[in-house]
């Protein structure tokens, strides 16, 4: 009895200890006069090391009271409960109250029915963002996902193919930033009779023609932004395609070949078909992507000269108006956009736990 | 069933080997053009930045008096990115690994225990991967500022570790519910606690699976603008590389000096990070590790 005591009182002190620890650590972290370097590193010791202590005094809790039963039903929770706290302070609550809110003003203070879904379909800034987020879902999806089918079937076929799908997967260990600023400096417009130093507009005054301003001058400028996301997507596709078309059993293959079926043929009729699976993943993946894409148009225009998008939109309802009734108005539209692609990626996600 | 080679077919496929073999050069090309662009002009004097176009340095291109790294200097040093980089670096790291750690926890108990309802918190778990992040800003951000953690660290690590729990522990679960029962059976009978055989059986076998997560959430977290924006802010203090970098862009948009040198450092940790783990992170994608 008395050797319980004595751990009840250890580990009563060993989660004072720790609670102060994580307090202090914190404070020194946030602290502006810390230097950074120092700081950086006790951030990781505090944040990495003070999870797991955390667990592993909560076990200990646990492991002090006398009846194993009660044991037993306890630990599920310790294990499971802050998965599922952190999941219910940053999804499920927040994820509610946008809708909830969404049919208040700006404030959240008077209840105002549908009038902000109303605001948002009539106000024709926002139906830009409509029209441009719809333009960016086929233009993009479709782009991404045929080039990523072009280059998994093509580079296949020759002998430095990983040296080939690293220089088109490498855009994805680039941010969007990073990639807007690479763009820009490729769309970058300089007056005529002046050298460009944009490698497009280089092009077009050597073919003879006039530098254009490829992401300001609507129309077109959505597609200058919309490249961007293809430049940064298609590795995706390109490696999860590639992976699956490598799977095509090669006795289809052969017995199509020697029934006199063209490359090509064999490529639509049957490695296609048989990939369609993933190709559908792959599809839905990049859709909802492009539907949520906000960081580009950020970067590279703001959403001015015609270019909105939902996200971006939403954003500036935030931040610039302050109007909280039409920025979650935003959100709930783009949470319906979403969730017919991302059902049918939960669905084949539990397809797949079903056939391990 | 083999036919014999004429020399006309051999001829036909050497031509279609090199134009294919042209085409996916010239494919990587056009790929690799625009970051190399960026790469060369970094290193270039600020004036000839403006006045010539970075293909010229191919002229001459081991006349090493072109290239400069004063670049780099300024944007560190007068611009704050140094400070950022190590923002980046405090937001990230913890970011990446918080999130593991309280994945698998939950993926072990969702895989090994048994309690009521546990499917259904399965279900709920996974099924919230189709809420998009805009759907939680605003309550967020005003939890955050009543709560008076807007701008800190630890507020930025919950939050990623929030958003990335749903497809964390999927994929941790995909794979600690397939290590065999006979080895976990095995610790039971020796008297091993959950915990025990977590810490020793779990954490050494699904090590593949962590690496593959851990890869993938650093990119995220590391690339990311929104979430940043959003709980940390434009402050110098804390603010992250993208986020630097995004000011930079609005405030300086024609130093190019400054944006080339900026956005380079903001990516060199990514693709280093993506360059010795791509096997990693590729097993990752193909798992399903997926989030926009």
């Amino acid at each position: 009895m008395s050797k319980r005591v004595t751990r009840l009182f250890i580990i009563i002190a060993l989660s004072l200890a720790l609670f102060f620890a994580l307090r202090a650590c914190f404070q020194f972290i946030q602290a502006p006069e810390t230097p950074r370097l120092l700081g950086a590193l006790v951030a990781v010791i505090a944040g990495v090391g003070g999870v797991w202590a955390i667990y592993w005094l909560a076990n200990e809790w646990v492991s002090l009271i006398p009846f194993r039963r009660i044991q037993e039903k306890l630990l599920p929770l310790i294990f499971l409960g802050p998965a599922l706290f952190l999941l219910a302070v940053y999804l499920i609550y927040p994820a509610l109250n946008t809708v909830y809110i969404s049919f208040f003003d700006r404030r959240s203070e008077n209840f105002v029915g549908l009038a902000n879904y109303a605001f948002i379909f009539r106000e024709p800034d926002v139906r830009i963002a409509f029209r441009n987020n719809a333009q960016w879902l086929i233009v993009v999806t479709t782009t991404c996902v045929v080039l990523g089918l072009l280059t998994a079937a093509l580079f296949d076929r020759v002998k430095w193919e990983s040296l080939a799908k690293l220089s088109i997967f490498l855009p994805m260990a680039i941010s969007a930033v990073g990639a807007s600023v690479i763009w820009r400096f490729v769309y970058a417009w300089q007056p005529p009779g002046r050298p460009q130093i944009g490698l497009l507009n280089a092009i077009v005054v050597a073919l003879g023609g006039e530098p254009v301003g490829w992401y300001l001058r609507p129309p077109w400028n959505n597609l200058a932004l919309m490249v961007i996301m293809i430049w940064l997507q298609t590795g995706f596709c390109m490696v999860i395609l590639s992976a699956a078309l490598k799977n095509v059993p090669d006795e289809l293959i052969e017995a199509a070949r020697i029934d006199g079926a063209s490359e090509l043929q064999v490529f639509l009729n049957v490695s296609l078909p048989y990939i369609r699976g993933v190709v559908i993943t792959v599809t839905t993946t990049v859709l909802i992507a492009v539907l949520k894409v906000f960081d580009i148009v950020y970067v590279m225009t703001r959403g001015n000269y015609n270019t909105e998008v939902i996200a971006n939109r939403m954003y500036v309802e935030m931040y610039r108006f302050v109007n909280f009734g039409h920025g979650s108005a935003l959100a709930v539209i783009l949470f319906l956009a979403v969730v017919p692609a991302a059902l049918v990626n939960v669905r084949n996600m539990r397809r797949q736990r079903g056939e391990q | 069933m083999k036919q014999p080679h004429t020399n006309r077919s051999t001829a036909r496929k050497v031509l279609t080997s090199s134009i294919v073999n042209g085409l996916v050069a010239l494919i990587c090309l056009i790929w690799l053009l625009p970051a190399l662009g960026l790469l060369i002009s970094s290193f270039r004097h600020p004036d000839h930045i403006t006045t010539s176009g970075w293909w010229t340095v191919f002229r001459h291109p081991f006349d090493l008096g072109q290239y400069t790294l004063e670049n780099y200097r300024r944007v560190l040093s007068a611009h704050g990115l140094g400070r950022a980089f190590l923002n980046s670096l405090t937001a990230t790291i913890p970011s990446t690994f918080i999130p593991i750690t309280v994945a698998a926890f939950a993926a072990y108990a969702l895989a090994w225990m048994r309690f009521p309802g546990r499917d259904w918190l399965f279900t709920l778990i996974v099924g919230s991967i189709v809420v998009p992040l805009q759907m939680t800003l605003i309550p967020l951000l005003r939890l955050y500022v009543s709560l008076k953690v807007s701008g800190t660290f630890p507020g930025i690590w919950l939050a990623h570790t929030g958003f990335g729990i749903p497809l964390a522990v999927y994929l941790m679960y995909s794979f600690i519910s397939q290590i065999p029962r006979d080895l976990i059976e095995a610790a039971t009978v020796d008297g091993a606690s959950h915990f025990q055989i977590f810490t020793t059986i779990i954490m050494r076998l699904s090590l593949p699976a962590m690496a593959s997560f851990a890869i993938f959430q650093f990119l995220w977290v590391w690339n990311d603008l929104l979430v940043s924006l959003v709980f940390l802010g434009t402050n110098k203090d804390v603010a992250t590389l993208t986020v630097v970098v995004s000011e930079l862009v609005g405030t300086r948009g024609q130093d190019w000096h400054l944006l080339t040198a900026g956005a380079f450092v903001a990516m060199v940790v990514p693709v280093i990070v993506f360059l010795l783990f791509q096997r990693y992170f590729i097993r990752g994608i193909l798992a399903g590790a997926v989030k926009g």
